[in-house]
């Protein structure tokens, strides 16, 4: 929270009130002086406050109660979810970070949204191994300890799926942006930049494209520009400081920042170079955007400039009341930085720039904050986000007028929360 | 003295920008043993052959239990295979390996790769040439004892070859 110099005029009122309201309180029962959702000094004095509680004399755990810590048992709510009519079978399907309890800008480990294709795999890092074979000099085999050798860097990289916010192409569908949004995180990875591992093998100058393959039962496939490869590419074994989880790709997964979830292959076993795309199944049948004349849009990979309010959602209702409101989200784009998000409390007709807190990094999810005191009627909230390269988010009737109804991959349309008079938050759309 | 041979040693450590000579070199053999990728030209197909006739009885035992027994995706959630011919661009499209995929080199890589979904890597080179010849069969792609092998699966000229537009700048 910021410091009280820099909270706008309101709340320094607000703050003046208080104490004059439990100044006046003691003499007066501090009736009517001071706002909505405000707690004034009442007449029965709160037992939470004035009466001796169990936390506060019986002994909890000792330390290595958990010699891996876990959640507060209060934080029973913040898992990911899955929605079982969007998949056939609950190994090759998807579930979704709760981005309504989080905050700043790291998604921790245990809350990243899984995709998989054929279930998790299970390798132990003795036993895996990475080949770079194809149009190089000397096909290479890596163990997990050769690749520790190499230099290490750490880069914080949101994934996000290019099927997030797919079912909202006809219109407002899944009541959540955990459910609307919610297939995106955003890690420190730590591992090593790819062209470090392909210098070794030596690409000949034949090679323009890469096709990592993962060794899961999926065998994923998909075809990389060798530039895109030799540019910020890694091959990583750790997620904010620990090793990879196992629904991420344990022991080695591809990382290929800004672009969609589906090419940071998993689990990741092979690098083959060659002179031209294979057009493999993940790139033809599925993650090629259908237009409305019937034709697609393929090697759509750039994850475009995108932002959600995940507070107030309608999994995360107004709960006080009137008075000062908190309203947060994240903004995102694969081609670099957030220069600025605008939110909207009305549908879209007036637009204030929202506070950007926290590390601003290039393919990385940004937090915004914007306060505001809420006079209990109802509201339409929106958010838009801005890049590094000028490129605003569009409504989402902007982009069916270009890409139609059918495309299902790449949906980074504005976002509308109906917030009702009772707090509580519905997805719609406004035009 | 001392400091200055200290600090000379350490630059000479933290220049060294030439190959860590780390990974291991493998043959051939060892390659294509795992190489099991293929492109639209085919050069990668394996060895065998397959017609629609001896497909039939791939797909029956292997795929029809989530596929459907008309391949058009049965009950389930599991991806319609043929039709959907002419829906692309309407209300309802109805993607399918015939309707939709370019290359039927990809259904070979795909079905070889990763199907069926609970025992991928399964079926035989000969299975695999035989069920995409059912599929392409039964969309009308291919006659029903057209076979498939290296050479003629990649002559395959699939319905929606032409229906892609690559935004990638370099493509």
């Amino acid at each position: 929270m910021a410091d009280s110099s820099d909270i706008s005029p309101v709340s320094s009122a607000r703050r003046i009130a208080l104490k004059a309201g439990l100044k006046l309180g003691a003499l007066a029962g501090g009736a009517g002086l001071v706002g909505a959702g405000q707690v004034s000094a009442a007449a029965t004095p709160d037992p939470l406050i004035t009466e001796v509680q169990d936390w506060n004399r019986y002994l909890g755990d000792g330390v290595d109660a958990n010699p891996y810590g876990k959640p507060s048992v209060h934080e029973s709510d913040a898992v990911r979810r899955t929605v079982s009519w969007l998949t056939a079978d609950n190994k090759s399907s998807i579930n979704f970070t709760p981005l309504h309890k989080l905050d700043g800008i790291i998604t921790p480990n245990g809350l990243c949204f899984e995709r998989h294709h054929g279930g998790v795999a299970d390798i132990a890092p003795g036993d895996h191994r990475l080949m770079i074979n194809g149009l190089v000099e000397t096909p290479l085999v890596f163990t997990m300890e050769d690749l520790e050798r190499f230099p290490r860097e750490s880069h914080v990289y949101f994934l996000e799926c290019a099927a997030n916010s797919g079912m909202e192409w006809r219109g407002a569908q899944l009541n959540g942006c955990q459910f609307t949004h919610g297939m995106v995180h955003n890690v420190m990875y730590t591992g090593v930049k790819l062209k470090h591992l392909l210098a070794e093998a030596g690409v000949s100058p034949r090679g323009k494209w890469l096709l990592p393959e993962g060794a899961d039962p999926s065998h994923m496939t998909r075809s990389i520009p060798i530039d895109k490869a030799m540019d910020d590419c890694m091959v990583v074994f750790r997620m904010n400081g620990e090793a990879l989880r196992p629904e991420q790709g344990y022991p080695l997964r591809l990382v290929v920042p800004g672009w969609e979830g589906n090419m940071w292959v998993k689990w990741l076993r092979r690098l083959e170079i060659g002179d031209q795309p294979w057009h493999h199944r993940e790139e033809t049948s599925k993650y090629t955007d259908l237009l409305a004349d019937g034709t697609a849009r393929r090697f759509t990979w750039t994850m475009d400039v995108k932002s959600i309010i995940t507070n107030p959602s309608p999994q995360s209702p107004i709960r006080h009341g009137r008075g000062r409101t908190v309203l947060t989200g994240l903004a995102w784009s694969g081609h670099g930085t957030v220069k600025r998000v605008d939110v909207s409390i009305d549908g879209g007709r007036n637009w204030s720039t929202a506070r950007l807190d926290g590390p601003t990094l290039a393919k990385s999810l940004h937090r915004f904050y914007y306060e505001f005191d809420w006079d209990g009627s109802e509201l339409f909230l929106q958010s838009r986000a801005i890049d590094e390269q000028r490129q605003v988010q569009p409504t989402k009737d902007a982009l069916r007028a270009e890409r139609g109804v059918n495309s299902i991959y790449h949906n980074n349309g504005i976002q509308t929360w109906h917030i009702r008079p009772d707090g509580s938050a519905e997805n719609v759309e406004v035009s | 003295m001392l400091m200055i041979a200290i600090s000379l040693y350490v630059t000479s450590v933290q220049a060294a920008e030439v190959s860590p000579g780390l990974g291991q070199s493998i043959d051939s053999e060892e390659v294509s043993s795992v190489d099991i990728s293929i492109d639209p030209r085919g050069e990668n197909l394996p060895a065998g052959s397959g017609t629609a006739v001896s497909g039939a009885t791939v797909y029956a035992d292997k795929c029809a239990a989530c596929h459907g027994t008309d391949a058009n995706g049965g009950d389930g959630l599991a991806d319609s295979l043929v039709g959907g011919i002419g829906t692309l661009a309407t209300e309802k499209p109805v993607k399918t390996v015939i309707s939709y995929w370019p290359y039927a080199t990809t259904l070979f890589d795909y079905t070889r790769r990763a199907m069926p979904l609970d025992a991928p890597m399964t079926l035989t080179d000969e299975e695999v040439y035989a069920v995409s010849a059912y599929l392409l069969f039964l969309g009308g792609v291919i006659e029903e004892t057209h076979e498939l092998n290296a050479q003629s699966l990649r002559e395959v000229q699939m319905p929606n070859r032409d229906g892609f537009q690559s935004v990638w700048p370099d493509m």
